[in-house]
């Protein structure tokens, strides 16, 4: 049998058992009744005791979420999404107050162990009680850490070290509370209520999710993240983040989200806006690793995400970098809108699609300012059956003068049965702007495999050595533990069988 | 010792080796040579495990064990080490990091205890510093954008990290010029021992004249039609491969 065939085979044996993160937390949970109506919405806004322009907020969102079609346009297919069927809020029982990490329930503490997400301060700074479990905690570096359980945040860590440089770092439902002057000017302000369908799904029912805030100035000391964790049954997860950073101020934020094995769909319909000043930098990564599905395309998480950031700012820069291997269906276009003269874009990405997987993903990078610089560089790995489309608009505006763009484009693809699709739009209006666009598609040959297997590398290894080669200027771009991390994890959604 | 009996294969059904006998001693170095589509490569890959060729007859032991029975991977952890006549660019991948990997996968597979990135380093220093190639090497992706020449001393760096007990060289001084064939036959030569054999397939002579084989072979229509000592290579040279058809 060639070599390929077999790397086929060990591909299609995949098992949902490769999927290591699939265990379901079993805590008391309160619900919101099922479906989707304005009390419903009213149902969140109260529950989180939140102020009136909040709730009319969503209200207007619900409105016109009720008008818009979902879109079809991607190159994705699943079964029609019911949305009277979901649970729009669930969150658990115990949570309750002011979140010092003593009243978090041990339960959700030890999932959020067995996941490897430090939720104890101490255990991190000393690097050593407590962090034999999890391969993150090395220790090296604190990473402040926001754990979103299902519909609510129920732990941020370090805030008190973070306040002292004026940092702000907590759940947005708490924001709305103690920084309402801040929540208020720039929710919406880059992705307004009725961008698309899903974010404005998202801006009507939104539950939680991360808000900070850098001053002037100020460099974070120290990496943020946000865990999202699904747990609950039949439940859509709605987060929301807001990163604002301020005039020179830096921040490099990370986000990790797994969800257990169901066979199932369940929706995951975020919102994320960064907005950069004068000379700011933001700096986003994320490794997503929801729930695939299993080998034959049954269960997972539908992830279709609105992400954008807008540099506002002159000199200023927004960096994505995004490892994609969960989900069964995936629909994200991180984007960056380059308002401020010099600033800069970018968008880094790797995404596999296994089995049954499909994913349809780019960016959008909008030149308005002068001299404004973007670069994309997209890597689609497909297996099994995945589909994989990368998608990506670059827009220069006619007084964008001296803007560039690079794009390049690789996909790999392991066995015939996978497909990889490439649409890149360009628009230009301006005459001084470069715009350069690069694309390869490519096999893993099998002299390269033979290659690897005659100096000792199993099969595994030897595809997991490729895939990483083919990956690497993307996962040079992520936060040093962070791209372990994502290495591993490359070579566990090819295999299954590694893990 | 390697031992080969009667070995016939065939490549997309279409018969290349029709019945190889050949004894390689531990300790010796055998030459094979032999026209263009003698066999010779197709030896090689038969006997690193390659896939795309079906083993037809015969059998292969290498100290003892059922060679054609076992993974490419389990051939090169029990000591056999193939230098590629068109080594494989990996692009993105690291040369030290390719090596480690490799000589860790095989020290996993003997159950020998893995180097650690330090101690790896140290090492492929002190093969680079023999082999008379720079440190730069270790740093570029294996063999993206390397030189033909370049490509085969990195063979022969793998070769000297790896350590095998049995290297086949296919063709290795094909697209070298003079003083990459010194340095390519000098990392050889400095692996013989006795705990070390080499099975060197080549076309022409000149490498013969840099590594002195023990015996040669003559390989043509997938059967060793002439053995002899070194003086066989030289007759060769004069005469051609003609008279051994005869």
């Amino acid at each position: 049998m060639p070599a390929v065939a077999e790397t086929i085979e060990t591909v299609q044996a995949a098992q949902e058992g490769g999927y290591k993160w699939g265990f379901e937390t079993d805590i008391e949970m309160e619900f919101a009744p099922k479906g989707l109506n304005e009390d419903i919405v009213r149902f969140i806004s109260a529950k989180k005791g939140e102020p009136q322009w909040l709730l009319d907020w969503r209200l207007k969102a619900f409105a016109m979420w009720k008008k818009m079609e979902e879109p079809d346009w991607a190159a994705v297919n699943y079964p029609r999404i019911d949305y009277q069927d979901l649970y729009y809020y669930a969150a658990p029982v115990k949570k309750v107050g002011p979140k010092s990490l003593d009243e978090v329930d041990p339960e959700l503490l030890r999932t959020y162990a067995k996941l490897g997400i430090p939720l104890k301060e101490q255990a991190i700074l000393a690097g050593v009680e407590g962090a034999g479990d999890s391969p993150s905690d090395s220790g090296r570096m604190p990473v402040a850490v926001d754990a979103v359980f299902d519909s609510v945040s129920v732990a941020t860590t370090f805030r008190g070290e973070l306040a002292k440089k004026g940092i702000i770092f907590c759940s947005i439902s708490e924001a709305v509370h103690d920084h309402p002057e801040l929540v208020r000017q720039y929710l919406g302000s880059v992705v307004p209520q009725g961008d698309n369908f899903f974010a404005c799904l998202n801006s009507a029912v939104f539950t939680d999710g991360s808000f900070v805030y850098i001053p002037k100035g100020v460099r974070c000391p120290m990496e943020l993240s946000t865990y999202f964790r699904i747990n609950a049954k039949s439940t859509g997860q709605f987060e929301r983040t807001l990163i604002i950073a301020d005039e020179g101020s830096h921040v490099s934020y990370l986000e990790g989200c797994t969800a257990p094995q169901r066979d199932e769909n369940q929706l995951h319909a975020a919102v994320v806006e960064l907005v950069a000043m004068d000379d700011a930098t933001i700096k986003y990564s994320t490794v997503q690793n929801w729930y695939p599905g299993d080998a034959e395309g049954k269960g997972g998480i539908f992830n279709f995400v609105t992400k954008r950031g807008a540099c506002r700012g002159a000199r200023s820069k927004i960096s994505w970098t995004q490892v994609e291997t969960g989900s069964a269906v995936t629909w994200k276009y991180p984007s960056c809108i380059l308002q401020g003269d010099d600033s800069v874009g970018e968008f880094y990405s790797v995404a596999i699609t296994n089995n049954f997987q499909q994913a349809d993903t780019g960016t959008k990078m909008f030149h308005i300012g002068r001299n404004t610089k973007s670069t994309i560089v997209s890597k689609g790995i497909s297996a099994g059956r995945g589909q994989n489309t990368y998608r990506g608009l670059v827009k220069i505006g006619a007084k964008a003068h001296g803007a560039r763009n690079f794009t390049q484009c690789d996909s790999l693809l392991i066995g015939d049965q996978c497909g990889a699709h490439t649409v890149p739009y360009i628009e230009n209006r301006c005459a001084t702007a470069k715009v350069e666009h690069e694309a390869t598609t490519s096999r893993i040959a099998e002299d390269q495999l033979f290659y690897c297997r005659a100096r000792g590398l199993n099969e595994e290894e030897a595809v997991g050595l490729i895939v990483n080669g083919f990956c690497r200027e993307v996962l040079k771009e992520l936060p040093m533990e962070f791209a372990v991390e994502a290495q591993k994890l490359l070579a566990i959604s090819l295999e299954g069988s590694v893990g | 010792m390697l031992r080969i009996e009667g070995l016939t294969a065939e490549v997309e059904g279409k018969q290349i080796l029709r019945g190889i006998d050949l004894e390689l001693p531990q300790g010796e170095v055998h030459a094979i040579m032999g026209p263009n589509g003698s066999g010779k490569s197709t030896l090689s890959y038969v006997l690193s495990g390659r896939e795309g060729y079906e083993i037809t007859g015969g059998s292969v032991t290498f100290n003892g064990q059922d060679l054609l029975a076992m993974e490419p991977e389990e051939r090169a952890a029990s000591g056999v080490f193939l230098a590629f006549q068109y080594p494989v660019e990996l692009p993105g991948v690291g040369n030290a990091n390719f090596l480690r990997t490799a000589l860790n996968a095989q020290k996993r597979a003997r159950g020998e205890k893995e180097v650690d990135a330090m101690a790896f380093l140290k090492l492929a220093r002190e093969k680079l510093k023999a082999l008379q190639m720079s440190d730069e090497m270790l740093k570029r992706n294996v063999n993206v954008g390397f030189s033909g020449g370049e490509k085969k001393r990195n063979e022969v760096l793998q070769m000297a990290l790896l350590n095998p007990s049995l290297a086949i060289l296919d063709e290795t001084d094909s697209g070298l010029d003079i003083d990459a064939l010194r340095i390519v036959s000098d990392g050889v030569n400095a692996l013989r021992g006795p705990d070390f054999s080499a099975l060197v397939i080549t076309h022409y002579q000149r490498l013969l004249t840099y590594i002195v084989p023990d015996r040669v072979h003559v390989l043509m229509g997938g059967r060793i039609v002439r053995s002899g000592g070194k003086e066989l290579a030289l007759e060769l040279e004069a005469q051609g491969y003609g008279a051994s058809a005869a």
